[in-house]
């Protein structure tokens, strides 16, 4: 029971950024958004690289 | 000195005479002699005369595998979109010439300890390639190159698949100072030698965002850490003209040798060749080409005469780099003597 009551329907819709397979336009989408670039309208997105460090050395 | 290197046609005579003399420090001082030929602020020429090969070659080692610098060594990538890979972007980071002098700094002792303003580093660097970037670099065009239509223009810049890039340079590493470093270092002391590495080029929407902590290092860990382009020497040569060489022979000697080494003087109306500067002798053996030379002239290098030349990379000054090496060969004699001296001991 307790598992749904944390679905995403509590959490706040958030908004992720999405790259168009075509123009490379970075487009901010919620769920349930119609997958459509704001942009040219191609309608096959990407997902942006996260943010999360990796460390190299330089060698 | 009295046994020089002699160049025949197709062999080089040794004669190993007396060569192996006993060390007389006092002999030593009074022969040794170091002449700075040209001095600038990355190239240095000199002589140094009246030492041993072992010698001069420990220096030239010590100078291109031991003198240390500074060198990026660790690059915390956070967004990378480029067409660059990770690994391969780090590489080309690290080999980037820092202009920090190395004597100001530490070596760090372990190497995965925080980075500290003695021992470190920090460079960032967060590039965009949006389209507003390239429609400035597209005016900038249409200003240096007016005759271009400007309608036109506009559309054929985004034609070209050149101008639809965004060329990063090492221009756009920024320095960022840890702890008191801020007081002692600016951006010009510590930052880049050169400002235009390429990095990478990005297409709109790619971005780069990394930090880079920059370690001291030696050379023989790794080539990035050196202080040198190169380091060498040759033996100083020396032209014999056994016989006199006159007329049309002597404009045919001259032609043998680099520009400035065989100068020509009148006689009585006839050309006569003499020696006028051997440095400048590449020892490319031309002469031996000809017939009319044969016995004439004796080729030779003067074995304890060094012409050493030092191309320092920009962060020290060619001299500071010799006198680096010298303090490492004085530290590691220092300790091979200790270590023996402790062997008789026991």
């Amino acid at each position: 029971m307790s598992t749904e009551n944390e679905n995403p329907d509590d959490a706040p819709k958030k908004a992720l950024i999405y790259i168009c397979g075509a123009c490379q336009a970075e487009n901010e989408m919620k769920p349930k958004d119609p997958i459509r670039c704001r942009e040219c309208g191609y309608r096959i997105m990407y997902k942006k690289r996260t943010k999360r460090l990796v460390v190299f050395s330089a060698r | 000195m009295n046994n020089p290197i002699i160049m025949n046609k197709y062999s080089i005579e040794r004669t190993l005479g007396n060569e192996v003399k006993p060390y007389n420090y006092d002999e030593f001082v009074k022969n040794f002699k170091v002449n700075i030929i040209n001095l600038s602020e990355t190239d240095m020429e000199f002589d140094l005369i009246g030492v041993d090969v072992a010698l001069a070659n420990s220096l030239r080692r010590v100078i291109i595998s031991e003198v240390p610098s500074m060198a990026i060594e660790k690059v915390h990538i956070y967004q990378n979109t480029s067409y660059v890979l990770d690994e391969i972007l780090a590489h080309r980071l690290g080999l980037i010439p820092l202009k920090a002098d190395p004597r100001q700094f530490k070596m760090k002792e372990d190497e995965n300890s925080e980075p500290n303003e003695h021992d470190s580093l920090v460079y960032d660097m967060k590039i965009k390639c949006t389209k507003k970037d390239l429609d400035a670099l597209a005016h900038k065009q249409y200003i240096s190159f007016p005759g271009m239509i400007l309608f036109l223009s506009n559309i054929l810049i985004y034609i070209n698949d050149e101008q639809l890039t965004f060329i990063v340079y090492s221009k756009h590493i920024k320095w960022s100072p840890l702890g008191n470093q801020k007081d002692i270092f600016t951006e010009k002391s510590v930052g880049m030698i050169n400002d235009d590495i390429l990095i990478a080029k990005l297409r709109p929407g790619q971005e780069i965002e990394l930090k880079m902590y920059a370690v001291k290092g030696i050379p023989k860990d790794h080539a990035k850490f050196q202080s040198v382009c190169t380091a060498w020497y040759r033996m100083m040569p020396n032209i014999k003209l056994l016989d006199d060489i006159k007329g049309n022979d002597a404009l045919l000697l001259q032609s043998c040798f680099p520009k400035g080494v065989i100068g020509l003087k009148s006689y009585k109306g006839v050309l006569v060749a003499h020696v006028e500067d051997c440095r400048k002798e590449n020892s490319s053996r031309n002469v031996f080409r000809y017939k009319q030379f044969d016995n004439k002239i004796l080729l030779s290098k003067i074995p304890d005469h060094f012409i050493f030349t030092i191309e320092s990379i920009g962060a020290m000054e060619p001299s500071s780099i010799f006198f680096e090496a010298i303090n490492i060969i004085i530290k590691k004699v220092n300790n091979a003597l200790e270590i023996a001296l402790n062997q008789t001991e026991v």
